[in-house]
């Protein structure tokens, strides 16, 4: 049983590691995009096995509750956009905007991000989780400016500023957290295995304890991309090329808000520490608020839907700062439905930009008309993102708006403000572009992949009107650990 | 009884901080590199005092990856980019000396009155060189947030992890993988930022940072 774990956790590092050297040496740019699919494939069938056969923690890995289901989601989207990216970067070979050579690149560098996370995520230690999310960023620095553009490089540029400031935050606060340790659970690596560490929580100092949160909190919450920290997300987004954007979205965002959860755990575990909830309701409001006002002027598709992911970070942190089972289980719902539907969104963005030739939304109309598919697509993923029903962000939020309202009604109100407020922008954009009658401009033939998309939508759909029940239990019983 | 002990870390840790300010009010590219390396040097010298007096071995192959990467190598390869492209001119201040090193006494003042009450438990080592580490860390988020020059930035990043690392040290017992991660990450760092400064030469003809802030401002409207 945990031999098999082993080995499926091992997959899962191996494979992606191993994939990225290979992918460096292949200069076929087909090969390497099927042995992209390939590997994270294998990936995400790891995954799977890793539900049924967990192994045995150690002082460095560790497969618990509540990860092996941002392993599970991290691998399945990480799958499906690389089938979209295979499709999106044929095209870009096409019309000449990369070349086989960065495309070598970029496919290692794909590899190796999805390494990068299954470790911060698969991480027991804390100087390892720092480590993963350090090699996470410094990977995604180098895609955003695959372009090499004067834009794409101002993007990578700043995002590399900004998250090296929050990488050396998270940093300086995990040397706080293990000097916490130290005097309890004496010298070295037991003091940084999470799993001891929260054994031992209540004995830490506490204003210790305190001291190190609000370094990590600032320093993985600008990875979060929560507001005020947030600058570098929407350039990073707009800029690179989109198979990044989805990723970036739908899962390092995850990763580093899973990150602050861990720490979070920690601090409740403590009884003299400061209640981290208000410190995280308080950043979530501010980007829930922040990024509905954005949402209003955007001028670039990707750019506009960069701000929707800051957004509904900031749901996610609010509802983790609320706290307690209910808003714990919003929360962590959220956080799935809303990285399927926004990676979904990005495909069919991509292939739009692709098509159309612009980002632009003014230039963009009609497109359920010009390219079904595509416009309808994109129409349904942002019903979905902007919280209607039947889809499982309407559900998520309306765990998130009905259990605050139960216990702080004052805070419901800039809450349900904020998402009314983006719900309207959305939906107004999308109008736009989706209906009204199209441009005659010559589109750009595109072998679009379209099931990556359509698998994202089903999922988010299945989820609003039906969640099995052992995934419902199973979701209560993280919900009541994050306590 | 530890009296000379604590006292030349506490030597060692406070020259970073005061070379955390020499940094702060260079206006040429070759004298920020140079105090660079003396920063990194010192840090050098700090983190194999830590190493002697906790007998911690392992923190003398930190100490070695400071002084080999950090002052030695790193600033050469800098010095080698700054000659190659040609960009040895003044560095422009914004907002005056004065203003900067108001605004970085202040920071060593925050760093020591945050981290001395709160790390009351701790051994008195520990704490200064926390206090210390913290106050080199906010200066080098001053210089970063002050500079508008890509040499600058790097710098001023550079310095902030070299605070990371004495922090490191400071703690007892620290496990090795996390320095040798810091000291790898400053490597892969630097070549992220020599690829970035060379390309951006390709760009702009120039590292002013200005330039690209120029260049979003048209582009958002």
């Amino acid at each position: 049983m945990s031999v098999l774990g082993g080995l499926a956790m091992a997959v899962l590092l191996l494979v992606p590691a191993g994939a990225g050297l290979a992918l460096v040496a292949l200069s076929s740019y087909r090969l390497g995009a099927r042995l992209n699919v390939g590997a994270a494939l294998a990936s995400f069938l790891a995954a799977l096995l890793l539900i049924w056969a967990r192994p045995e923690a150690n002082l460095y890995l560790r497969v618990d509750d509540f990860n092996i289901y941002l392993i599970v989601l991290n691998n399945l989207v990480s799958f499906t956009t690389s089938v979209f990216s295979a499709s999106y970067i044929a095209h870009e070979l096409e019309t000449g905007k990369l070349t086989p050579a960065y495309l070598r690149f970029y496919h290692a560098t794909y590899q190796a991000l999805l390494f990068a996370m299954n470790l911060a995520l698969l991480a027991n230690n804390i100087g390892l989780l720092w480590v993963a999310i350090e090699l996470a960023t410094l990977i995604t620095v180098l895609m955003v400016g695959l372009y090499r553009t004067p834009a794409a490089l101002e993007a990578a540029w700043k995002y590399f500023i900004l998250g090296s400031l929050g990488i050396a935050l998270a940093l300086f606060g995990t040397i706080l957290v293990y000097l916490a340790a130290q005097p309890v659970m004496g010298q070295g690596l037991p003091a940084m295995a999470w799993d001891r560490l929260l054994a031992h929580a209540k004995q830490f100092d506490p204003a210790l304890l305190n001291l190190a949160f609000v370094f990590l909190l600032l320093g993985y919450g600008t990875k979060a991309g929560l507001v005020p920290l947030h600058a570098w997300l929407p350039d990073a987004h707009a800029e690179g090329p989109t198979p990044i954007s989805a990723v970036l979205s739908g899962l390092l965002l995850n990763v580093a808000l899973y990150a602050v959860l861990r720490f979070k755990m920690l601090m409740s575990a403590n009884p003299g520490a400061l209640a981290p909830g208000p410190l995280m309701v308080g950043l979530g409001l501010l980007s829930l608020a922040f990024a509905g006002l954005m949402l209003y002027r955007r001028g670039d598709i990707k750019r506009l839907f960069a701000y929707s992911s800051i957004e509904h970070m900031g749901i996610i942190a609010f509802a983790f700062g609320m706290g307690g089972p209910l808003a714990n289980f919003a929360g962590l719902l959220h956080m799935t439905m809303h990285s399927l539907t926004k990676s979904a969104i990005f495909f069919a963005v991509g292939h739009i930009s692709q098509v159309k030739g612009t980002q632009r939304i003014s230039t963009i109309r009609g497109l359920t008309a010009s390219h079904p598919a595509l416009g309808w697509g994109l129409v349904a993923g942002v019903v979905a993102i902007a919280g209607m029903p039947p889809f499982g962000v309407f559900m998520s939020e309306f765990l998130v708006v009905s259990s605050t309202f139960a216990r702080q009604p004052l805070l419901a109100l800039p809450l349900v403000l904020g998402l009314l407020l983006a719900f309207g922008t959305l939906l107004w954009r999308v109008h736009g572009l989706a209906f009204g009658v199209p441009d005659n401009a010559p589109a750009a033939p595109v072998k679009a992949s379209v099931w990556p998309m359509w698998v994202h939508l089903g999922l988010v759909l299945l989820a609003g009107i039906w969640l099995p029940g052992p995934l419902v239990a199973w979701f209560h019983h993280v919900a009541v650990l994050l306590g | 009884m530890h009296g000379l002990e604590f006292d030349i870390a506490h030597f060692l840790a406070g020259g970073m901080v005061v070379l955390s300010f020499l940094l702060l009010y260079q206006d040429r590219v070759y004298a920020l590199l140079n105090i660079f390396a003396l920063h990194s040097l010192v840090l050098a010298l700090a983190v194999g005092w830590q190493a002697y007096i906790q007998e911690a071995h392992h923190l003398y192959v930190t100490a070695g990856i400071a002084l080999l990467f950090k002052a030695i190598v790193i600033p050469m390869a800098l010095r080698r980019i700054v000659r190659q492209l040609g960009i040895h001119r003044t560095l422009e201040v914004v907002g005056g000396v004065g203003r900067d090193m108001l605004a970085g006494a202040a920071l060593v003042a925050l760093a020591i009155m945050v981290m001395l009450p709160v790390t009351a438990g701790a051994d008195a080592l520990a704490r200064e060189d926390l206090a210390f580490a913290l106050a080199v860390l906010l200066l080098g988020l001053l210089l970063m947030v002050n500079r508008h020059n890509a040499i600058s930035l790097v710098i001023g990043f550079m310095s902030l992890e070299n605070g990371l690392v004495l922090a490191a040290a400071g703690a007892r017992g620290m496990p090795l993988a996390v320095e040798i991660s810091v000291a790898f990450s400053v490597l892969i760092a630097l070549i992220v930022i020599g690829v970035f400064l060379f390309r951006i030469r390709e760009r702009f003809d120039s590292v002013d940072m200005q330039a690209m802030d120029s260049f979003r401002e048209s582009r958002r409207k």
